[in-house]
């Protein structure tokens, strides 16, 4: 039976809770995951980990948050995301909301595409095949 | 000198679960400084155990073929002290291998009781991952492999 989307998010922030050593209350569909729950590079590795184990869903390298992006000169150029990085991102990540990050796609502001939502959408994608 | 903080391992299967045993002696000399007049394992000492017996259950998981680095300690709990003449017993459970990494949960036995829970991380450690050249062998050497040895052949740890 498919899970329905509050069943993955509860899952979503149960992982959040553990990895991350948030209380459940800091886990809203809107939080960010490095400004307001703190997570730093090497949990997003525990995070894709734990997915992994709660949805027994494999998430290959680079899939949930991209890499190879921030270092490719065709896609950054003067701190900001070029027109063809914004498109790559756009492809790698259809789970994601670029609403607010194209209107100024200063590099420093790409953490805030990292949502809790984000990972919602992207387990959804993912047990729904 | 090498830096091994389990004695023996009484338990190891592949990719599951692996048990070793520390025991805790007065001829260890930190203890003389940790404390004086009441020697007391450090914590941080028993977490290093667990890295350890952990450690060589991620890196038999591919053959030994990647040096293996602790990423992350997520949780680490203790309930009570160790202090000489006490038998810890780490007993580590993989929760999670993969390409990557893995992630294990930990229970520190003391005589018999519990008296601490760990989650940690470990991350392979390739060149890939770290983004740049590593000296290779580093972490796993031979007296480490070694303690593996009545549980795996030779020809399984390169």
């Amino acid at each position: 039976m498919p899970m329905s989307e509050q069943e993955i998010f509860e899952k979503v922030q149960e992982t959040l809770v553990e990895t991350l050593g948030v209380d459940d209350d800091e886990v809203t569909p809107e939080a960010t995951l490095r400004e307001d729950l703190g997570a730093e590079s090497i949990d997003f590795l525990d995070i894709v980990f734990h997915l992994e184990k709660a949805f027994d869903i494999k998430i290959p390298r680079g899939e949930l948050f991209p890499d190879n992006i921030l270092n490719n000169p065709e896609f950054v150029q003067d701190g900001k995301m070029t027109d063809a990085g914004l498109k790559e991102l756009k492809d790698r990540m259809p789970h994601a909301d670029f609403s607010d990050f194209e209107q100024d796609p200063d590099i420093n502001k790409m953490p805030e595409i990292f949502k809790v939502q984000t990972i919602v959408n992207y387990v959804s994608n993912k047990v729904d095949g | 000198m090498r830096w091994i903080w389990i004695d023996r391992f009484t338990e190891f299967e592949p990719r599951t679960r692996a048990v070793a045993i520390k025991n805790v002696s007065l001829a260890e000399e930190h203890l003389h400084d940790h404390w004086q007049a009441y020697p007391v394992m450090p914590a941080s000492l028993m977490i290093e155990g667990m890295a350890q017996t952990a450690g060589l259950l991620v890196g038999q998981a591919d053959g030994f073929a990647n040096d293996v680095v602790l990423a992350k300690v997520t949780r680490a709990e203790f309930t009570d002290i160790a202090t000489p003449g006490d038998q810890l017993i780490y007993e580590a459970i993989v929760e999670h291998l993969g390409e990557a990494g893995g992630s294990i949960e930990g229970t520190i036995h003391r005589n018999g009781d519990v008296i601490g829970n760990i989650r940690m991380m470990f991350s392979y450690a390739n060149e890939s991952a770290i983004g740049r050249e590593l000296p290779k062998g580093f972490v796993f050497t031979e007296s480490f492999q070694r303690l593996l040895s009545p549980f795996i052949g030779d020809g399984d740890h390169a």
